[in-house]
């Protein structure tokens, strides 16, 4: 739903005057540019959210097949039924892009202005994990946290757990099953798309500007809050806006590492389809969850200022 | 198709009136639209998703069959579900020999993980009335029950399969979801049962499902199985409540109990197969949880240990079906026909460690394995025949409000 058609470039008006044949190609070559694109939307995007949009509307059952009968009551249904794992999820994902940004801002940052030859490096061992399917990585995380391991007996030796345990974070010394697990879970899964457009934000800003603020005696501090952070803004808005989409619809975090308490939207939707086999009901509850997610983006955006998303 | 069908009364009207009225009347503008939203209806009233049910292959229309041209079969199975070779995991010696017997070639794929996610991959084409690329594919007894019922499935030939029709165990001859067996054989039994990890436990003994709910030293530490009908079946036969005849209410009292212990936190997750390695490692103490795996865990780690609940323990099969337009039926007849021979079926039993459904075959086990032929979760004794319970067949009305209802719970 956030799929942006890439912006055409603008025939340039040449300062002589073409024959009119060439001129016509200018004109339409961008659109042959955006044909690909197109087509792909309007076959991957496009048709199947409106067979969703119909399929959300219809009644019936598997056995009998479903017919459009305008039944608008699986919207009601799936939010009375369903709210709190609408807000869940919602929470969870605006925990994790909160963490992703601070723990990615300064990673970029570094990355962009101190790294220096490391650079390279650095970014290589950011994508590092996306040579692994998404699952194993999940699934790996289910070791490192275990019942028995490291982890947990060390946080237990600190007396983590027992802060985390009071902030109703953690219960009865573990880490799996909690919802503790489940934001780690997602902050670590998607805090690559938040590096990265932070990262191409933050290289593009001209060092003779910082320059410029030292020469008119900022402090480094004043730097940052008055000429890096505005600048590299349009990363943030990126970075926040593709990692709480993908993160409020994820399942497969609140699958492996949470338990019953912890399940998302996603998981519900997951159940719908592919155990209780009623389509009309889960793809409702896309519908809704799709809208919910953009008038939480689209608010957020009003209050970030879209001119700067480039 | 009538220009109105499927059309909401206002988008109609407004249809209508565009058509009707004076050009004066209504604007150029207000009738686009409105034939913009008449399109846009229309095209949602388009897409209905057409019944799931075929023609029913009752033996006069049957499928074409290609087994005698082209011998191969497509075999999808679950993990884990076929013995191989100590030596070369790549090999599958009773596969092996089958395929030297009938000089057909058996694709096996291990692409069933969950009955219904297998179900959902498969349905599109069995729904269109195409060839799914599987000639024969193992499903759990009721989700069988469900594509027989849907007219998804080929009827076997007995007269093709000799030993399978000889050696089925009598007590499987009669299943609900197919009865007389005419589109489907057990590949295998199975037990559901409670098992622990005696380490996590502290050697304490977990006897029954009240004690998996209740048990206040297990907080946190038990699971219970993502597939409805052997969660809500153990808890039910806890209850005193026969699965195989239960009302609504039971089922609601049943959930009712499970979700206590979801709210106390007790449970820790719902789990598909993925159980095994937290019961391994500890950090599942104790779970419901399928004999055949328990047996295979405790080779590896002496821990693990298992109950039969007093009360009772859910049974149930993995029963082979030929799919609809499944072009090598009769392959696939040869196919279980083989693995009805007792010696055969002794083979997969020694590896795989489910019930085995072959009269003969645990006389066969006792020339090479005493203790697994006397093993009651592989040849279960008379007393355990009778603790076994099935879950009732559902209606489909009833199986979508159940599987509403438990989906509820485990995602709560």
């Amino acid at each position: 739903m956030t799929a942006v058609v890439p912006a055409a470039p603008p025939a340039a008006a040449g300062p002589e005057p073409d024959p009119p044949s060439a001129r016509r190609t200018r004109r339409l070559t961008p659109y042959w540019l955006l044909l690909p694109a197109g087509l792909w939307l309007a076959v991957f995007f496009a048709a199947p959210l409106v067979y969703q949009a119909s399929t959300s509307v219809q009644s019936g059952s598997l056995e009998e097949g479903f017919r459009v009968t305008w039944e608008f009551s699986h919207y009601t249904d799936a939010l009375a039924a369903y709210g709190p794992h609408f807000l869940r999820s919602f929470a969870y994902a605006a925990i994790a892009t909160a963490l992703c940004l601070l723990i990615g801002y300064p990673l970029a940052y570094m990355t962009a202005f101190r790294a220096g030859r490391w650079r390279n490096l650095v970014l290589v061992a950011v994508i590092a994990p996306f040579f692994t399917s998404f699952l194993i990585r999940t699934l790996a995380w289910k070791t490192i946290l275990s019942d028995g391991g490291p982890v947990v007996g060390a946080l237990d030796a600190l007396h983590v757990l027992d802060v985390t345990g009071a902030l109703g974070l953690t219960g009865d010394t573990r880490l799996l099953a909690t919802p503790l697990a489940v934001v780690c879970g997602l902050t670590y899964n998607f805090l690559p798309f938040m590096i990265l457009p932070l990262y191409s934000s933050l290289e593009r800003i001209d060092p003779t500007l910082h320059e410029a603020a030292r020469d008119l005696y900022a402090t480094p501090a004043a730097t940052f809050r008055k000429v890096t952070f505005p600048l590299s803004l349009p990363g943030v808005v990126a970075g926040t806006l593709l990692t709480f989409i993908p993160a409020s619809g994820d399942y497969i975090n609140a699958q492996l590492l949470g338990s019953p308490a912890e399940q998302m939207i996603g998981n519900a939707i997951q159940k719908q389809f592919l155990n209780v086999l009623d389509y009309p009901a889960a793809a409702a509850m896309s519908f809704l969850l799709m809208a919910l997610i953009l008038i939480v983006v689209s608010v957020y955006l009003r209050k970030a200022g879209t001119e700067e998303l480039v | 198709m009538d220009l109105y069908e499927g059309m909401p009364e206002s988008v109609a009207r407004a249809w209508e009136r565009g058509l009707t009225s004076g050009r004066a009347a209504t604007s150029r503008r207000r009738l686009l639209r409105a034939a913009a939203l008449a399109a846009a209806g229309g095209t949602l009233a388009a897409c209905g998703i057409p019944p799931a049910s075929g023609s029913r292959g009752d033996g006069s229309a049957r499928d074409p069959d290609h087994s005698r041209r082209e011998k191969v079969l497509d075999f999808a199975n679950w993990p884990l579900y076929i013995d191989v070779d100590d030596r070369n995991k790549k090999k599958r010696p009773t596969l092996d020999s089958f395929e030297r017997e009938s000089g057909i070639r058996v694709r096996y794929v291990e692409d069933i993980n969950d009955n219904n996610e297998f179900y959902g991959k498969i349905k599109p084409q069995l729904a269109a009335g195409q060839d799914t690329g599987r000639d024969l594919i193992c499903l759990s007894d009721w989700m069988a029950g469900r594509v027989i019922r849907q007219g998804w499935a080929q009827r076997l030939e007995p007269a093709r399969m000799p030993h399978a029709v000889a050696n089925l165990e009598d007590r499987f001859r009669t299943a609900a979801h197919d009865p007389g067996r005419q589109y489907s054989y057990p590949w295998a039994g199975t037990a559901c049962i409670v098992a622990y990890n005696k380490k996590a436990t502290g050697g304490k003994k977990v006897a029954s499902v009240r004690q998996l709910l209740e048990d206040e030293s297990l907080k946190g530490r038990i699971s219970m199985l993502t597939e409805m009908t052997d969660t809500v079946g153990l808890t039910l036969l806890d209850m005193g409540v026969d699965p195989e005849r239960f009302t609504d209410r039971d089922f609601d009292a049943a959930l009712a109990r499970i979700q206590r212990a979801v709210d106390r936190k007790q449970l820790r997750r719902f789990t598909g197969n993925d159980y095994m390695d937290e019961l391994n490692s500890g950090d599942i103490a104790a779970c419901l949880a399928w004999a055949g795996d328990v047996v295979q865990l405790r080779l590896d780690n002496p821990d693990i240990a298992f109950t039969v609940p007093d009360r009772g323990y859910l049974f149930g099969t993995d029963d082979l079906l030929v799919p609809a337009k499944a072009r090598h039926r009769r392959n696939a007849e040869a196919l279980i026909d083989h693995y009805y021979r007792p010696a055969v079926a002794a083979e997969l039993a020694a590896w795989v460690n489910y019930i085995c459904p072959v009269t003969g075959a645990q006389a066969e086990m006792a020339k090479t394995d005493k203790a697994l032929a006397a093993d009651p979760l592989v040849f279960p004794d008379a007393s355990m025949i009778a603790k076994g319970k099935n879950f009732r067949p559902m209606s489909a009305g009833e199986q979508a409000r159940y599987e509403e209802k438990f989906s509820q719970l485990i995602g709560a």
